[in-house]
């Protein structure tokens, strides 16, 4: 891969809460059309670092830039640039399905136009339109989520965040969930994913993971596998996890 | 600009799907004010009387019909001795004690003058004052009465008499109903606008949905607006029918101009609304926002001359309420509605008002972070 075509820049990024680092240090970079796992236990600080690079959260000492706008100072101009979608459903669930993908596109300045026709597409490919105009609290938690997923990279950002997102989800929607996925890394869309199945860690072009708080390693599956002489991916998680201070 | 259309037809749904909310946002309103300036009385009535009479003359039983005859007195008993009233007035039963002496009657006729006494039970302080005053009012006329059927005045008294008339403008019949319903409904107005506002980030806040729009490149001014202005117009929409029940329910109709009046609400609620969002960017739960609300509501409340007057109360107090919106709120209302005040008149007011909207808006956006 080119050099140039980095959008995620990340070095020694770190967050403190008091006495309390969350984020210690955490350096790598992610390229362009990249699917990039970002994995750790509960509490390594995954969901710090993914908000600071979203733009939610200030970091407290590091430096980082996405797509090229740094996170201290740019951060709406950032926010113009990503798409995001939390570990919480975050859609309005009293209104419709159809009502949410409008207001979102308005939000992200879509013409009436485009709101229109990514409308129809999106509930085409999703399989929604006999429930385009049900509320969204009546859907299941995995059409929820990939319609979560959709609004999210609606306005076809540079690069989409997703914070556990196949969480409580079945198997069967968990894979349909990674085909949109990599659908839009086809469409040149950077993906940057937190999960704890490592099935889905297979599928992700890198991954990093995160220890108390540090990034401990950060390879290709097949490479980290080979190094830590490991058959699966949990195996690895496993040795790295089982040394981790934090936690539940 | 276009930002804002979307935020305000999102707003607006979800207000209007929540068909209990809107019946109650509308509905309560309406019912507090037909019924609490009917329970809200300033007059006092019903005050329990209880009389020694040691005398049983004609003149002493004059009295007592006189006393009852003026209707805000009940007769609850009628002693032999004072410890036994006093007993009444300890279980609660009397509110006030009238003693007639022994030789009351020959005291008057004769003397020309008697002592009575009267007990008053302080515990409820408005209803003792005011029914203690009563009584020495009808007290006052009953001995005018008994003089001039007794003595043939005299072509010049021998005491300088000066008789006070009073005459009360802007309510002449001293209606309370006229003076207490503007003041409530300015009260309702500012609660369902200031609580709404308040919760309904804070709401956001707590399903999660605000992290939804802090990721995205929206203005934050663009965003208050878009919470302000929805809940701007139902307030206003709950003005406009509390006026409605003033005019049909107790006739009143404001001897000012609409026009200044709806002017004062649309700044008044900014501040409000202002006030609500101000309070919601400094909470996390419903329960935080709802105290906080609750415990600035009734300083604003009772420090905001419905129930008391303000020049009544002490400096400090009178320092407190020139913060408070809610009685400027009040006063415009009276000003306009009883008085017939002029925009000029008012214009006071509204600056003050229009400065309080100012900062509580500008603070709350500045509080209001997208990035923590």
């Amino acid at each position: 891969m080119m050099q140039d075509d980095k959008v995620i820049v990340c070095e020694k990024l770190t967050k403190r809460f008091g006495d309390f680092i969350a984020t210690n240090e955490i350096t790598f970079n992610v390229h362009k059309g990249e699917i990039f796992g970002f994995l750790g236990a509960n509490g390594a600080g995954k969901t710090t670092a993914m908000r600071m690079l979203c733009g939610l959260s200030s970091p407290s000492s590091g430096k980082a830039t996405i797509a090229g706008y740094d996170v201290y100072t740019q951060t709406e101009l950032i926010k113009k640039n990503i798409g995001y979608m939390s570990q919480k459903f975050s859609l309005y669930e009293n209104l419709t399905v159809r009502e949410n993908i409008e207001f979102f596109g308005g939000i992200y300045g879509l013409s009436d136009e485009r709101i229109k026709s990514k409308t129809d597409e999106l509930l085409r490919v999703l399989g929604l339109k006999s429930e385009a105009n049900k509320l969204v609290a009546s859907l299941p938690l995995g059409w929820k989520q990939k319609l979560s997923f959709s609004v999210a990279v609606l306005h076809d950002p540079q690069i989409v965040f997703l914070d556990e997102p196949t969480g409580g989800v079945d198997p069967v929607t968990r894979r349909q969930f990674w085909d949109l996925i990599y659908e839009a890394a086809d469409r040149g869309i950077t993906v940057f994913v937190t999960t704890h199945y490592m099935d889905e860690a297979e599928y992700c072009n890198r991954i990093s993971i995160m220890v108390d708080g540090r990034m401990e390693v950060l390879d290709t599956p097949t490479n980290l596998k080979h190094s830590f002489q490991a058959r699966s991916m949990d195996e690895v998680f496993y040795q790295l996890a089982r040394g981790a201070k934090r936690g539940d | 600009m276009r930002t804002l259309r979307f935020l305000l037809r999102k707003e607006f749904r979800q207000i209007f799907r929540d068909k209990s909310i809107v019946a109650l946002i509308f509905f309560m309103p309406m019912v507090q004010l037909i019924l609490m300036p009917l329970a809200a009385d300033y007059e006092v009535r019903n005050i329990n009387l209880s009389v020694v009479d040691h005398d049983k003359s004609p003149y002493s039983q004059k009295l007592i019909s006189k006393i009852v005859a003026s209707g805000y007195f009940r007769l609850t008993s009628y002693n032999g001795s004072f410890k036994e009233a006093f007993g009444l007035i300890e279980s609660d039963e009397a509110d006030l004690i009238l003693e007639i002496p022994h030789d009351f009657e020959r005291n008057l006729i004769r003397e020309d003058h008697e002592k009575l006494f009267v007990a008053v039970n302080a515990i409820n302080g408005t209803k003792a004052s005011l029914g203690g005053s009563y009584l020495g009012s009808i007290i006052g006329d009953f001995n005018a009465d008994i003089r001039m059927q007794l003595v043939t005045p005299p072509r010049f008294s021998q005491f300088p008499v000066i008789d006070v008339v009073a005459s009360n403008w802007f309510n002449p019949v001293l209606n309370y109903k006229v003076f207490i319903v503007p003041g409530i409904l300015a009260i309702l107005v500012t609660m369902v606008g200031g609580f709404l506002t308040a919760l309904n980030i804070v709401r956001e806040k707590e399903i999660g949905t605000i992290e939804q729009i802090n990721v995205t490149p929206i203005k934050k001014h663009i965003f208050i607006l878009g919470k302000l202005i929805p809940f701007w117009v139902l307030a206003n929409v709950v003005f406009t029918i509390g006026l409605l029940v003033a005019r049909f329910v107790y006739g009143i109709v404001p001897e000012g101009s609409l026009l200044t009046l709806y002017a004062f609400i649309s700044v008044y609620l900014l501040a409000v609304l202002g006030f609500g969002l101000l309070v919601s960017t400094f909470c996390d739960t419903q329960q935080q926002a709802m105290f906080i609300m609750f415990f600035f509501m009734m300083l604003f409340i009772l420090l905001g001359g419905l129930f008391t007057s303000i020049d009544s109360m002490p400096d400090w107090a009178k320092m407190i309420t020139r913060v408070n919106p809610v009685r400027y709120m009040i006063e415009v209302m009276r000003m306009v509605i009883l008085k017939g005040s002029s925009f000029a008149d008012v214009l006071p007011h509204l600056g003050i008002v229009a400065a309080m909207a100012a900062v509580l808006n500008g603070w709350a956006i500045l509080n209001y972070k997208k990035t923590n």
